[in-house]
Formats: C-alpha cells, structure tokens, sequence
C-alpha cells in the first residue's frame, strides 16, 4: 500500500498554570515570595498539610483572578466554590489539592491574537483558582548511586491560577502567540511574573490532527514538560508531523500524555489515558462558596488599567507606526516610560508622541539590549530624558551630541542641562571659533575640495561632517557650510 | 480534702476562689485518682501530670493576681484528636503515635488562656469512627459505671474520665453522636454545639461539614461553663460563626414554664430497650410538671435516612482527610518496603485500624466517578430534606426531646465485629449531625443499673433554649454529678 499524505489540520488547546503575586499563599500567611529562599523556610503548618489545620481563603488571589477573567473577557460567575481534588502524591501535602471543578471563578472569555497580520479569536474556557504544590528534588547519591528525593515545601499552597483555552488554535506559531499576549496581559495587570523560565508560568498542551474539512476531533495527545515558549513551539511543531506520519502510515493516535526532552527535541510516552487519575472532586468543606456582587465585578474592572491592544491602537493614532506602537506596547512598564516622556514634552500630541517613540525605542531600547536590563531598571526619569529631547530639539545640542548627553544621564543620573553646561557639550554657532576649524578640515582633504570646486554637491556634506567630527559634534552644521561656502568661495 | 475529684469545676471554683485549697491540691487529688482507676478505666492515651502541675501553680497564681476565670486550675481531660503544641496527640491512631505537634488548636489556646490544667488525652475511637472505643489503636477505655462495658465513642476516654473522676470536665468531638452517646452511656452530661460555634482549627478531622468540638460534664453548669470558653468566631476556621454569641451561663436556672416540646415519634422505634423508653417517658412527664407543652405529634419522616446520609458525607471527606497520613511527613512510617510508593502502602496498611480502613473505602467508593451522583450528591440533598423537616418543626417548637441512644451501655466486644449494630447506636445523634443542630444529653436515670440519657435539640445557635430544659430537668431530676463507684 502506498501511503498518501493527507492534508491535516492541526487542533490545539492550552492550559496555563500561572502563580500570582500576592503577598501571602492562597490558603495560609506564608510569604508566597520564596524565591531565593532557603528550603522549607516559607511554611506553617496550614501548607505543610498537618493533622486538624483549616484553609483560609486570600482575598488578594480572588481579586487578582477576577481582574484576570475581565481582562480575558471572561464571564465572572455569580456563584462559585473550591473543590477537593484527591490525588495521593508526595508533593502534594494534603493528599488532595483545594482547586475549582465544576464552578469556576470565570468561564467563556476570548482573547485576540495576530499572526501573519491576521488576526484571530481564541476562546478561554475557564480561569480557575487552586493551590501550587510543594516541589521535589530529585538527587543521585554520589557514593551508592542511589536515587532519592527531597521536598521542598515553600511553594506549597502558593496561590495558582489555571487557564484553559478552547482548542481554536491551529498552528504552533499561533499557540506561542497565544501565550505571548497572554503573558503580556497578565503582567500588564500585575497579577503575575508570568515567567516560564522561572516556572510561574506554565503550560500543557493538547494536539490532534483531524483531515481538512472533518469537524470532529481527532484523539488528543497533551504535552508537557515545556520549559519556554520555544520549547512550546517545537514540541507542538514535532507533534504535528509525529502524529501526521503515524496517520499518513494508517495508524491511529493513542490518547496519551506525552513529556517534551528539550534535548532531545522529541516528546515521550509519559502515562495512557487509560490509568488517569479518577480525581473523585467533591466541594471543599472547609470554605465557604463565593459569591461575586455585580458591584464588586465593578470594582475590580474599574481597577484595570487600558490593556496592550486598545493601548497599541491609541498609540497608532497618534500617527506612530504599528510596528512602533506594537513594540512601545510590548510591556506596560514600556508603554508606560512612552506616555510620561511624551506627556513631559508637552508638544503638539503627535509630534511628542513621534519624538518619544524615536528615543524610547532607539536610545532607551538600545540601553536595554545592551545591559540586558528591564526598563524597571533605567535609571533616567520621563521628565529628565523629555529635557534632554527638547534641548535637541530648539537646537541647544545636535543630535549627536544628545546621545552623548544620554549615555551622561545615564552614567551619572544628572540632568540633561546640567551635563551640557558644564561639560561644554553645548553647540558652537560663533563664526569665529569655528573658522579654525573650516581652515582645518579644507587643508586636510584635497580631494573632497577639489571635488567640491569641481561642482559636486556631495563634497560639502562630507567636509561639513568633517567639521562636525572635529567640534565631537558640537558645531552648528549651517553655520560650518557658510563657513565652508566662505573660504572656498 | 483527698476527694477533691468529686466536686464539679463549679463547685472547685467556688473552693479555690475562697482558698479552701489550692489548684495544685486540687490537681493532685485528680492525679491520684488517676492512678488509683487509670489501671481499670483506662481513659487516656496520653497523661500529662507534668504539664498539668505547672498549669496549676500558673492558676494559683492567678488567683491570687485575682485574674482567674471559672475554669481557672479546673483539671480538664482533652480528647486525643484536639492537637496540643508539644503533647503527643495521635487521634486514637497507631498512624500518629508519635506526632507531637508544633502547634495548638483553637479550643486548647481557650483552655489556656482561661487558665485550665491538662491532666491528659482521652481515648478515642481512631480518627473519632466509632461508638465504643473499642476501634482505638491504643486499646479500648472501660466504662466506669461497669468495667465489662463500653463507655461509648468516640469519645468514650472523655466521658470515662468524667464519670471516674478522672478530670472534672473534659473536651470531647462529636461527628455524628461522639459526645452524646458516650455522655449517656456514662451518666453524665455532653453538648454538641451548632456546626460553627466552635472552631475546628486544630481538630484532628474526621467529616469536616460535621466535626465539631463540644464539653462533657457532671453537670449541665460545667458544661456550659466549658462551652462559654471555648466558643466563638476564630478567623483561623472559615466555618467559625462570625457574629457575637451570648454566654450560656445567663440561661442557667431559667423558668421554663410553657416551653414548647416536640416529640418526634421516628426515635421511638423497635430496638429501643425498654427500659430506655421508660426513663424518656418519666422524663416527658418531668417536663410536663415544669409546666412544659409536651406534644408527641410530630413526625420527622426523614429520620431515618439520617444514617444513609451520614455513613455517606462523613467516609467521603474522611476519605480526603486521612490522605496525608503517608508516612513521609510524620507519624508512623513502614520504609522497609523499597519504593516509595510500597513505603507509603504499607504505612497505611499497617498505620490504620480495620475501621478506619473500611471508612476510607466507603468514602471512596462514594466519591468515584459514576457514583458521586448516586451517592454524595443524594446524599446532600437528603441532607437538605432532614434540614428542612428540622426547621418545621422549629416553627411550632422552642426543642426537640429525644432520647440520646436506643441502649444502655454494652459489653465491650459484643458489637466490635458487626459494623452495622455499631452504627446503629447512633441513629438518635445523627439527624442533629446530619443538619448540624446544637444538642445536649442529659442523664435521666438508670435503666438496669446503668445510666440513660435524654437528648435535647435546638435550633441553629438556640443553645440558650436546649442549656434552659437541661438545666432545669436536670433540677427537677436532682440527678447531677453522680458518680460510680469504682
Ligand atoms: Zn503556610
């Protein structure tokens, strides 16, 4: 038999586990900021899951997962509870996790995404709250080669939130846009770090492969064990043609979990579908069900800030590129830093926004790169960095001599002004001081003289850079070509 | 002075506030009394003769500061579930024989600060399933009104040491009758406050929608005196009532001319003994002399399913309760077996008792996929019918009055081996459970030589009503702080 390919189309849905940060854990008054810390210094005997100890509910977790499910577009119920999630595990303190069934704290919610500038709207499921379990170590010792494993406890009980996206995704780039702008959206409203790498943000996929055309579902195979969003990528990228070719060879795709090996680039069998957990959830006995009021829905939207894609429009209008407003959007702290230099400059609205964008994209993002530091970091206010624009701008520096002035302000916190007074950085428009100067340069380049009484235009640009380089920027360039114009008329 | 057990914390109280001895003394005697039955009785799992020395200078000190409460130096019995902050508390349970916790529970922080003395941990059925102790890890206690019976469960060690004089008041856990029927079988008086009155934090959890801590007695007076101490709101328990509670001690030696009792003919059902019956009727009678309105036609048809109900929620959340008993944390721990998960097995297997076990898989089974719907969710929702049936009958009376158990005190392995029997003892106790309703047993005489008791319910947070009848029965009845001899 000869097999034929078959055009498939891929089907993918995402759960994101994603820890907030609120002070204290979900369910006791443990610091829920353990990083760093020592093993098992962030515990009680709540989320150490002793004899006879009860959870108490963290109202910061609740407000933050509302703010979530309205950033997500999601309907907040009006009535939800917790649930006991019974699985025996080590990590697991209790021998049941407090997490959400059947209730959930939001349901039905959508969030946009863009890739190959279409834009396309993938459904959320649901956004529940539950509780992180402790973490395992697993060790080999060096002298018996025995494996055994240590407990470290401090992220027991830290609060997590789950979310759960139709299957609406088709193609693994579109599933790493997916977590792109919902990582973006969940830090642009402060509930979590939303970093894979660090593991407060976490993801399992699940992929299937139908023929084009077909409406029902193929047999789904969840990922896991991704590490970033590259990892993401690949595995759904090897799953793809993993479950292609099984397809294309008349096989049939065995629901299965599956482990990516970043290593490797491959995923393995991890468990079948067949022994899964029965989780026999009932409602949590120690907590009282939630109610929300319309009125604290309220409160909570009333909370959010303007989230990056009304955000990314807003800037488009003000005559920036989409590219610019799509990278000045980026991050909140980004956007941020945009508007106060902007609102600093006090122009013409477009016109701030234009010179903003240009110094925050190029200076500011330049300094980013380089140190590798977060914007949090940099150390030159909006209304410092809108002085030094302004100065460029009416002309008191050149431009040239404005970065300088940036990498100044930066190196030394001063202000713009200041720098520029002191260190004689201001711009040199007096014909006699820089007639030296013209001397110089004509004396030092026949070549580009002789080409310029030849009749070529090009030569005054070259000299009068030359002058420039000779001021270290600082000459007026009109009054260095009249200057020029002069000796060599 | 060498019978100073005998008094009640009320009547201790008044000695110790006009010095007619001290708190140690009081102590010691308790503590000689100890070792003189303990042998016999076998109340306890845990004694604490040095803790509870020290507790009793610290109380004379406090009268003589003049910052002593009732419960000041009153030796108290603390049943083995309620965790103690460096006191072994193991819950009846071989899985936690050695689980000294770094904490304190709710109740005993109450117990502190009023200044009691801890003479010891009560016995109890394992994790408080059972009605008998005999389901303790640590062998059964003995009841003190004959040594050959059972004292009831499970919290039979409380109510042991009560009526042997063993402590003057102590703390039991009632889930689905745990503090009545043993209260009954040993001829004092126990209360089972409204679900919420109590805290639980720190209560070794057996069915947490039902679990709840409560006092057994000599009489109804110390046992308000405890239940005033240890109630109210604790931020630490979601469940815990958050609005202020009377003390009940305002309700004691009440008129109770013209109260309204109803008297629910579903308890009055074959395999009652008779001489049970005899001692609720004189009791009716009692009432009817106080000038009660004693109407026996009421039905709670839904009685009966109280048992299904709660053999049903409580296993269910028993079931994720005991889930953290692994072996890997603390308490008992079987690594002989290789894998982890072998060592976790087998910690279990030989950690819990054959009741426990068969809890476990109840539960189980009651929460597994394809029977959740059967099972836990009908039985919520018949939860809901025994509620509102209660709730009726609230609207046309103040109590419902009851006996606490169908029988007298059994000998000690005459139900062990047949489970149903067992959970048959409770029927009376568990409707109140089931909706979570305050109630108190009181004795009401004898029957064969052995003590009977009268069951009194309330509604939601109407302690102060059932604490009027009781007290004032047991007036009427002059049957208070008698005790066997031993
Ligand atoms: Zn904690």
């Amino acid at each position: 038999m000869v097999a034929v390919a078959t055009d498939f189309e891929t089907v993918i849905g995402l759960e994101v586990h994603c820890q907030l940060v609120t002070k204290s854990k979900m369910f006791c008054g443990c610091s829920a900021d353990y990083s760093g810390a020592e093993p098992n210094t962030h515990v009680c005997p709540v989320c150490l899951g002793m004899p006879g100890v009860l959870p108490v509910i963290n109202e910061q977790a609740i407000a933050f997962i509302v703010k979530t499910g309205l950033a997500l577009n999601c309907e907040i119920s009006p009535f939800s509870k917790f649930d006991r999630k019974n699985y025996p595990y080590p990590d697991l303190m209790k021998g049941y996790q407090i997490s959400q069934y059947d209730l959930p704290v939001c349901h039905d919610g959508w969030l946009d995404i863009e890739v190959d500038g279409a834009t396309r709207r993938i459904g959320i499921t649901r956004v529940h709250m539950e509780e992180d379990t402790a973490r395992l170590l697993h060790r080999t010792d060096p002298v018996t080669g025995e494996g055994y494993s240590l407990l470290d406890v401090n992220r027991s009980g830290t609060p997590l939130m789950e979310i759960v996206s139709e299957p609406d995704m088709r193609t693994p780039a579109e599933a790493r846009e997916y977590l792109v702008r919902l990582r973006q959206i969940l830090r642009y409203i402060g509930v979590s770090e939303a970093n894979m790498e660090d593991g407060n943000f976490r993801c399992d996929a699940n992929i299937s492969l139908r023929p084009r055309g077909i409406t029902a579902f193929g047999s789904k195979v969840e990922v896991k064990n991704m590490n970033s969003f590259r990892a993401v990528h690949d595995a759904l990228v090897f799953e793809q043609k993993r479950q292609a070719a099984i397809l294309d060879a008349g096989g049939s795709i065995p629901q299965q979990t599956r482990g990516w090996v970043d290593e490797r680039g491959e995923t393995v069998s991890q468990r079948s579908k067949e022994s899964a957990h029965d989780y026999r959830y009932f409602p949590e006995p120690d907590l009282p069900s939630l109610r929300f009021a319309p009125e604290y829905v309220a409160e909570q939207r009333a909370l959010l800030p303007e989230l990056p894609d009304a955000r990314r429009r807003r800037f488009a209008s003000l005559g920036l590129s989409e590219a610019e407003a799509a990278t000045l959007t980026e991050s909140r702290d980004r956007a941020d830093y945009f508007e106060d230099v902007s609102r600093a400059l006090a122009l013409d609205p477009q016109r701030s926004a234009k010179l903003a964008a240009n110094w925050v994209l190029g200076e500011v993002g330049r300094w980013s790169n380089t140190t590798g530091k977060e914007l949090a970091a940099f150390p030159v206010t909006a209304e410092a960095l809108a002085g030094l624009i302004r100065m460029v701008e009416d002309g008191k520096v050149t431009s040239a001599v404005g970065k300088e002035v940036f990498e100044e302000m930066v190196a030394s916190g001063r202000a713009a002004q200041e720098i520029v007074e002191s260190g004689g950085m201001g711009q040199i428009s007096g014909s006699d001081e820089l007639r030296d100067v013209v001397r110089k340069v004509i004396a030092a380049n026949d070549k580009a003289v002789d080409d310029y009484r030849a009749g070529k235009e090009a030569a005054v640009k070259f000299l009068t850079g030359q002058a420039m380089r000779e001021t270290r920027g600082r000459a007026n360039p009109q009054v260095i070509q009249d200057l020029l114009k002069q000796e060599l008329g | 002075m060498s019978d100073l057990w005998r008094l009640t914390a009320h009547e201790a109280h008044e000695g110790l506030r006009s010095k007619q001895f001290t708190a140690v003394e009081l102590t010691e005697s308790v503590l000689a009394r100890m070792e003189a039955v303990e042998p016999r009785v076998h109340a306890y799992i845990t004694t604490t003769a040095e803790v509870a020395l020290e507790q009793a200078h610290q109380a004379d000190a406090r009268f003589a500061a003049g910052t002593a409460t009732p419960l000041t130096g009153v030796p108290v019995a603390v049943k083995d579930l309620i965790v103690t902050a460096g006191v072994r508390t193991t819950a009846g349970s071989r899985i936690l024989e050695n689980f000294i916790p770094p904490y304190d529970s709710h109740v005993y922080e109450q117990l502190l600060r009023a200044g009691a003395v801890m003479v010891g941990k009560a016995n109890m059925d394992e994790f408080a399933m059972g009605s008998s102790t005999e389901h303790s890890a640590f062998g059964p206690s003995h009841n003190p009104w004959n040594l050959s019976l059972v004292p009831g469960g499970s919290s039979g060690g409380s109510a042991a040491a009560v009526a042997a004089g063993e402590c003057l008041v102590a703390l039991g856990s009632d889930t689905g009758g745990s503090i009545r029927q043993p209260a009954a079988l040993c001829g004092v008086v126990g209360m089972d406050p409204t679900y919420g009155r109590v805290s639980r934090f720190g209560i070794i959890a057996f069915g947490s929608s039902l679990d709840q801590v409560g006092p057994i007695g000599r009489d109804v007076e110390d046992v308000v005196t405890m239940a005033d101490c240890i109630s109210g709101h604790d931020p630490r328990d979601s469940t815990s009532n958050p609005e202020p509670l009377p003390d009940l001690r305002h309700y004691l030696g009440r008129d109770i001319k013209g109260l309204r009792i109803g008297v629910p003919k579903e308890y009055f059902i074959a395999g009652m003994e008779e001489g049970v019956k005899a001692r609720i009727e004189e009791a009716l009678a009692v009432f009817e002399g106080l000038g009660c309105i004693v109407d026996r036609d009421l039905s709670l048809p839904s009685t009966e399913h109280a048992l299904a109900v709660y053999y049903l929620i409580a296993p269910s959340e028993a079931s994720a309760n005991l889930a953290r008993y692994d072996g890997v944390k603390y308490g008992y721990s079987d690594r002989s077996h290789g894998t982890m998960w072998e060592n976790m097995e087998h910690t279990r297997a030989g950690g819990f008792g054959a009741e426990v076990k068969r809890r476990i898989m109840l539960g189980t089974y009651a929460l597994s996929a394809g029977y959740y719907d059967a099972y836990y969710l009908k039985a919520q929702k018949v939860r809901t019918v025994i509620n509102q049936e209660f709730q009726e009958a609230f609207g046309r009376y103040d109590v419902l009055v009851t006996p606490t158990s169908p029988t007298v005190a059994f000998p000690i392995g005459a139900k062990v081996d047949d489970p149903y029997a067992m959970y048959l003892n409770d029927i009376y106790t568990l409707p109140a459970s089931v909706a979570g309703l305050p109630s108190i047993s009181v004795p009401c005489g004898l029957s064969e030589g052995l003590p009977v008791g009268l069951q009194i319910i309330g509604n939601f947070f109407d302690e102060p009503r059932i604490v009027m009848a009781a007290h004032a029965f047991e007036r009427a009845l002059g049957w208070a702080n008698r005790l066997p001899e031993l």
